[in-house]
């Protein structure tokens, strides 16, 4: 005997334990102590947050080029608006920053292109970005051919040059890295003996003094008339200091992989190079991704240092600016803004690396 | 320690030695002035909106420039940090060093450097809030003075108080920044720095006019350009570039009117703009040396005014800079 049930129709969960509602009395006034210390955490937040908005966006000064475009109530960017070009491209000569933007237009393709896996052609654009992409830039730069006005290297500065340090110093450091790291690991004596003291002398000096003795004493050592130009003392002396970190960097990275795994492929008679970059490096390197894109992230703001040196990197040229009589007083503003521009550059570079690991995991996570 | 200090002096001995070439003949043949500068001095060397350096030390060696090169814009400024001027210097890095650098005794003797005249007599002194009502240094007994550590301010203040037998408590700071934001919240009721800093500090507070600078200068810092010992005739040239203009200044004679002297019957004028005699011979120049600086760049006053003086932010008073038949000690020997 069948009865004709009806079934109750579906109804939604009670509202205390879905939707925003129950999130917040889950996670926020679950208690009378986490109510207080919620009531008073919003408050600590409004405190900061509303008078940040009001200075930096309500109150703002956006338009205009002088400093009597400012009311000084809220943040002039009228500064940062008349000091753009100057932040960018440094000294750069105004009629010349076309080579410039091609410089910058070219540097950011070929990293998006390396970097979005849908894009063909990887292994030939990489091989185009770390031989030919160089000497173009330098030829476009620095000038001196093809009827290019020469532009010295005294006049570059910005964020131009916050990128060339930074990008030199990257793709320098990572090979003398790997191959310092391997020496050290090396049984032959020589070999060794001359990682360790490179590492060591390198990793025991603070950059600051590296760039010192780069801009102060060496130009007294050599002879008169010969004189080597900052930016390269300044491009020499960072790859070598960052690469002895990225050496201790890797050699965690070779020291985690089991060495079952070096013996095998050395009983399949693989010699010590095929052994190094077909089976060790690349799972060493996966391995340590985070460790050398935090080396690289440091390396990004430690190039501000060189403005010890007399060269104006993006903070230099800021630091700069404020000093002119025009702008006294909007040091605020200067500084928010270097600040913002370091952390876009350093929050997408931890960012891809995040995503780099997720794509290159194997499984082997530990 | 001790060796880097035994090496650097070797060097410093060695590094006139090896110059090759006098100064003049590799800036001509480099047709620029190597100008060390201050990468950020408000009123003496800074960055304008359009990537120029504007300032007295920089205007100084834009002298320099029209009168060994005949054009004022063939410069090539090296900003400088405070510790490696003296090293770019005597290198050869640069071919003169104008950096508000004071001129002492033993920057004089000890560090391979001539310097070549004063281009500016600093000194410190005071700024106290208008509001106060005080007049002169004298009336601050008691007083909360905010100043930085580590410089030679600190110790002027102790002496002056001590010799004027008056009480101060020191509010030290790292930084200028932070020094004059600690004066603007009340953290002081006196704030004291060279004057040429302080002028530059109190254009950073939300109303300059709160603030006065008081007249007294209670320490002597004559800043003015350097250049490398052993090379006479450049020495020469730097030095007599800054004559040239504090005697133009003294005849009258400035950038807008100096072609109204072409032929002029003053006699002073004539050496001076080169018609009568060539005074530039003797340092390897032209002889409208002089003529070339005070065309293109001014005379003492022109520079002034521009850059620190009463045409600028700053409405710094002439004070000691003012010529000496004006009350200062600007006082250039006569070109003849």
């Amino acid at each position: 005997m069948i009865h004709n049930q009806t079934m109750i129709d579906q109804r939604p969960a009670p509202s205390n334990t879905l939707g925003p509602m129950a999130w917040l009395r889950a996670n926020l006034f679950s208690s009378p102590l986490n109510t207080l210390f919620t009531l008073v955490g919003l408050y600590i937040l409004y405190l900061l947050v509303v008078p940040t908005i009001q200075w930096a966006f309500i109150n703002a000064d956006w338009i205009g080029t002088t400093r009597a475009d400012c009311s000084r109530e809220g943040a002039c960017w009228v500064f940062v608006n008349a000091r753009f070009t100057q932040f960018i491209y440094g000294l750069y000569p105004r009629s010349e920053i076309w080579r410039a933007n091609i410089v910058f237009g070219g540097f950011f393709t070929l990293i998006a292109w390396l970097a979005i896996p849908r894009l063909p052609l990887k292994r030939w654009v990489a091989v185009f970005a770390l031989v030919g992409f160089p000497v173009v830039a330098y030829v476009l730069l620095h000038g001196g051919y093809f009827d290019l006005p020469r532009v010295p290297t005294h006049r570059w500065g910005g964020l131009m040059l916050t990128l060339l340090l930074a990008s030199v110093g990257m793709i320098g450091a990572l090979p003398i890295g790997i191959v310092l790291a391997l020496g050290r690991r090396s049984n032959m004596p020589i070999v060794k003996s001359f990682c360790v003291i490179f590492i060591e002398f390198w990793r025991g000096v603070p950059l600051i003094t590296v760039l010192f003795m780069a801009s102060v004493m060496l130009p007294l050592f050599l002879p008169s008339g010969i004189s080597v130009d900052r930016l390269v003392r300044a491009l020499i002396g960072l790859t070598l200091f960052q690469s002895a970190y990225m050496a201790e960097v890797i050699r965690g990275g070779l020291q985690a992989i089991p060495k079952g795994q070096e013996e095998a492929a050395a009983a399949l008679g693989m010699t010590y190079w095929k052994r190094m970059g077909l089976i060790v490096l690349p799972q060493a390197l996966k391995m340590m991704i985070p460790g050398i894109v935090n080396t690289f992230i440091s390396l990004f703001k430690d190039t501000t240092l060189v403005m010890i040196i007399g060269l104006f990197d993006l903070l230099g040229i800021v630091q700069a600016a404020l000093s002119d009589s025009n702008w006294l007083g909007f040091s605020l503003e200067g500084y928010v803004f270097a600040a913002f521009v370091f952390w876009i550059f350093c929050f997408s570079m931890s960012r891809y690396s995040q995503y780099l690991e997720r794509k290159l995991n194997t499984g082997h996570k530990r | 320690m001790k060796t880097l200090k035994w090496i650097s002096v070797g060097a410093c001995a060695l590094a006139p030695a090896v110059a090759m070439g006098t100064t003049l003949e590799t800036v001509q043949s480099r047709d620029s002035v190597r100008c060390g500068v201050n990468a950020a001095q408000p009123g003496f060397s800074s960055l304008d909106d359009n990537d120029t350096y504007r300032g007295l030390d920089t205007d100084v060696c834009r002298a320099i420039a029209a009168a060994a090169l005949g054009d004022a814009s063939k410069v090539d400024f090296v900003p400088l940090d405070s510790v490696e001027r003296f090293t770019a210097l005597q290198s050869g890095e640069v071919d003169v060093l104008s950096r508000t650098t004071t001129w002492t005794s033993s920057r004089d003797t000890t560090q391979g450097m001539h310097f070549t005249g004063v281009s500016y007599y600093d000194g410190q002194t005071f700024m106290v809030a208008s509001d106060l009502g005080v007049q002169s240094a004298e009336e601050l007994d008691g007083a909360a003075v905010c100043t930085q550590s580590g410089t030679t301010s600190e110790l002027n203040l102790s002496d002056y108080f001590r010799i004027h037998d008056m009480s101060y408590d020191a509010v030290v700071f790292d930084s200028p920044e932070q020094s004059i934001a600690g004066f603007e919240a009340g953290r002081c009721d006196v704030l004291s720095s060279d004057a040429s800093q302080l002028y530059a500090q109190r254009m950073q507070l939300a109303d300059p006019n709160m603030a006065v600078v008081l007249p007294e200068i209670i320490s002597k810092e004559p800043l003015g350009p350097a250049v490398r010992q052993g090379d006479d005739q450049w020495f020469n040239i730097v030095k007599w570039s800054l004559f040239a203009m504090l005697n133009a200044e003294e005849l009258d004679v400035s950038s807008s009117n100096i072609d109204e002297h072409a032929d002029s019957d003053n006699p002073d004028i004539a050496r001076l703009l080169g018609q009568d005699g060539n005074f530039g011979e003797g340092m390897g120049l032209n002889a409208d040396w002089a003529y070339q600086i005070i065309k293109q760049v001014g005379n003492y006053a022109e520079m002034f005014d521009r850059n620190v003086g009463a045409d600028s932010n700053f409405k710094i008073a002439r004070g000691l800079n003012a010529l000496w038949r004006d009350g200062g000690i600007q006082y250039a020997p006569p070109i003849r």
